[in-house]
């Protein structure tokens, strides 16, 4: 994990001491609301229905005990004694007073943590693989990247007043986990045929009210040239980008008005005269990132004896069987699984955790996988390193936590954002459309016979629950004032990344729990063996799905 | 006279700058003394203005630094626009102005941007800020330059990143 040194300690204390300067002003009146509103942005200050809303950075998801036990005591101490995984790896807080966000930003500088450009016209957290290091199929660790990307972003001058927010993820495996289609740019580590490393430059994918799935610019760009050419890129955006209206002025509006070919000669163009500049990585300045991610201290375990205890503990205890199906996966290094904390429990808003748990995970993480872990993008939480001669133990004391609800990547581990109990932007609630499913689909087995299904829940067209891309999709719309749903099929984050389609005319919250059941039936009655949700949908097509569930529904 | 802030100091502002032309930019009467003068007037006037060393060019925010180009090598100012302060295109048009074209002399930010921008600015090559709101306490607004004193990625004050740096 990265560590602070006195440079990134003092660029932290200034920011600190600048938003404190900024909020006195403010409250005093020296500096207008709409002077204000972009400063408290890229501090992570929104100003939500009920109150304001602090989003902190977790940069790639990382995070140690110490952090995890002071973002509990600010949850405690400045909160309402929770706090909630955003679909972008942050933590967010939905209680806090203005007055006090200055002291929580000096208490997370404290553990290096801030909450800088977590919000605001500006290059966001940098998200990545929750497996990142640890999965068997990575190609390059995109950990070490995604810092240098971070600590370039931070603070950038040029920057920092983009036509709109902006958002990279990095991915270094064969398989996508960090839905880089679907992200300002994406960058998908390789490595060419002569072995060296480089990055696949996709740019203007994006969800939001114009979704769209971004564009090769490049097939392979040598990484030390990562930050110029992410330099050029910003800079023809920051140039170009539509600023007339808000809901043009993405990337992704600009790379399809140029199109992605003269998108990509424009980059280049500029590129030429920033290429080669100091800010051209060196072999020494790659090797001193990646020396923070390095292995931890893992011992030499004898895989097969371990596998061969695990298959007995499972054959023994049913209900531990179904954990590690879900919940447990492999890992690159012999005697080790990564485990996945589900936060998605029946009842409770997805992501969301209390002080107490925090600092449960925090003791998880020091007992079990050398005092760190992961937040997804799924809104989950991982131990990435954990023996499997502990699993059982883990599984115990992640059972007494509430973690421990074996349906990672099922129909239950729903995608969802605060909606409209919480967010001022929203158009409808999506907590209680989650959980109203989830009740439905209460039988475990059941759920585990459909396998892989991603349900994602938005309460608007801003997809913060990434709707989109969910094989079912479900945005919360208005109309004259009432709450209505609206069903997608045929979404996909990964490597066949696909946006969904709109099934028909929108639902009533009641209505739900029916519909994806209607849903949930066709597939069972259409699939052939060992074909999942999406499998059939694309086979079939959306027609069959839309006969059943209006000829229910009406 | 009106203030500004320039290589961190307050100084009496002794341009005057003139507003976008309604008409022909040809037909613009360019008065003696310091004058900065829009992109179109330059253009249209290039040859006679060419020939004095008091006249400065602003460029607005949808204007390029590509426009001007090198003609900004021969002038003793330029200025870049901000009409609102969330429009961040001066910042790239400053850093081009600077790093492409070389410029050397005064580089002004001119508009509704706001103090807290200052640093950032300056970061991207710009030395002078005149305000139009003229009742900024410049005192005040001049901290805001030691916002920050140490930059991971590099600017034009700063060329080489801290990754370079750092011990």
């Amino acid at each position: 994990m990265y560590i602070y040194d006195q440079y990134d300690h003092e660029i932290l204390r200034q920011r600190v001491a600048q938003f404190r300067d900024q909020t006195e002003r403010y409250l005093a009146g020296d500096l207008s609301e709409a002077e204000f509103l972009p400063l408290r942005l890229q501090n992570g200050l929104y100003v939500q229905r009920l109150a304001p809303m602090l989003r902190i950075n977790v940069p790639y998801g990382m995070l140690n005990s110490t952090q995890l036990r002071r973002l509990a005591r600010i949850a405690r101490d400045y909160d309402k004694g929770y706090c909630h995984v955003s679909t972008r790896q942050n933590i967010q807080y939905n209680w806090p007073a203005l007055e006090q966000v200055p002291d929580i930003l000096a208490e997370l500088a404290e553990v290096e943590m801030h909450g800088t450009q977590s919000s605001g016209n500006c290059i966001r957290n940098v998200t990545s693989d929750q497996f990142a290091g640890v999965a068997p199929d990575e190609v390059v660790d995109p950990r070490p990247y995604c810092e240098i990307i971070r600590q370039w972003s931070s603070f950038h001058p040029e920057f920092a007043f983009l036509p709109r927010k902006f958002k990279i993820a990095v991915s270094g495996s064969q398989m996508d986990r960090a839905a880089i289609q679907v992200h300002d740019i994406g960058l998908q580590l390789v490595k060419n045929g002569a072995g060296a490393i480089g990055f696949k430059v996709l740019v203007g994918g994006g969800l939001g009210r114009t979704p769209v799935i971004g564009s090769v610019i490049r097939e392979y760009l040598p990484q030390e040239h990562i930050l110029t050419y992410l330099e050029a890129i910003l800079r023809v955006y920051n140039l170009h980008g539509r600023r007339d209206n808000k809901y043009k002025a993405r990337i992704k509006i600009l790379v399809r008005a140029m199109g992605p070919e003269n998108f990509a000669e424009a980059v280049e163009k500029e590129w030429e005269h920033l290429k080669d500049a100091p800010s051209t990585l060196r072999d020494e300045d790659i090797v001193r990132a990646k020396s923070y991610f390095t292995e931890p201290d893992y011992a030499t375990l004898d895989d097969a004896s371990a596998q061969a205890q695990l298959d007995q503990q499972a054959g023994e205890n049913v209900p531990f069987s179904k954990w590690l199906m879900r919940n447990v996966r492999q890992h690159r290094v012999a005697g080790y699984a990564s485990v996945t904390l589900s936060l998605k429990p029946t009842g409770i808003a997805p992501g969301d955790l209390t002080d107490a748990q925090l600092e449960r995970i925090a003791d998880l993480a020091e007992r079990f996988s050398f005092g760190e872990v992961r937040t997804t993008h799924e809104q989950n939480v991982v131990l990435a390193d954990v023996r499997k001669t502990d699993l059982l133990e883990l599984w115990q004391a992640a059972k007494e936590a509430g973690f421990a609800t074996p349906n990672i990547g099922t129909l239950t581990d729903i995608i969802c954002c605060p909606g409209g109990d919480f967010c001022s932007l929203a158009n409808a609630k999506s907590i209680p459309i989650a959980e109203a499913i989830q009740r439905q689909f209460t039988d475990l087995d059941y759920v585990y016979d459909l396998g892989d299904l991603d349900l994602n829940i938005s309460g608007c067209m801003n997809a913060c629950g990434h709707h989109h891309v969910g094989h079912i999709g479900v945005l919360g719309v208005d109309k004259k004032g009432q709450e209505f749903y609206q069903v997608m099929l045929g979404g996909n984050a990964g490597n066949e990344a696909s946006l969904a389609k709109v099934l028909g005319p929108a639902f009533e919250a009641e209505q739900m729990p029916g519909v994806v059941q209607n849903l949930v039936n066709v597939y069972l009655e259409n699939r052939t063996e060992e074909e999942l949700f999406i499998d059939t949908y694309n086979r079939i097509g959306i027609a069959p799905f839309k006969e059943r569930v209006y000829a229910k529904a009406s | 006279m009106p203030k500004l802030v320039k290589d961190g100091a307050i100084i009496d502002d002794t341009w005057t700058r003139l507003d976008k032309p309604e008409g022909d930019a040809a037909e613009v009467n360019v008065p003696a003394g310091q004058v900065i003068v829009p992109l179109s007037v330059w253009q249209a006037q290039r040859e006679q203005l060419q020939a004095r060393d008091d006249i400065g060019v602003w460029l607005d925010s949808d204007e390029s630094a590509f426009d001007l180009g090198d003609d900004a090598k021969q002038l003793p100012l330029v200025a870049v626009n901000l009409p609102a302060f969330m429009d961040g295109r001066a910042f790239s048009t400053a850093r081009l102005v600077r790093e492409r074209f070389g410029f050397s002399g005064e580089l002004r930010a001119v508009g509704s941007f706001i103090r807290d921008q200052m640093c950032y600015l300056s970061r991207c090559g710009v030395n002078a800020f005149r305000f139009d709101d003229e009742t900024i306490d410049l005192e005040k607004a001049k901290q805001s330059l030691q916002d920050f004193t140490e930059f991971y990625q590099a600017g034009v004050d700063q060329q080489q990143p801290l990754f370079r740096r750092r011990a």
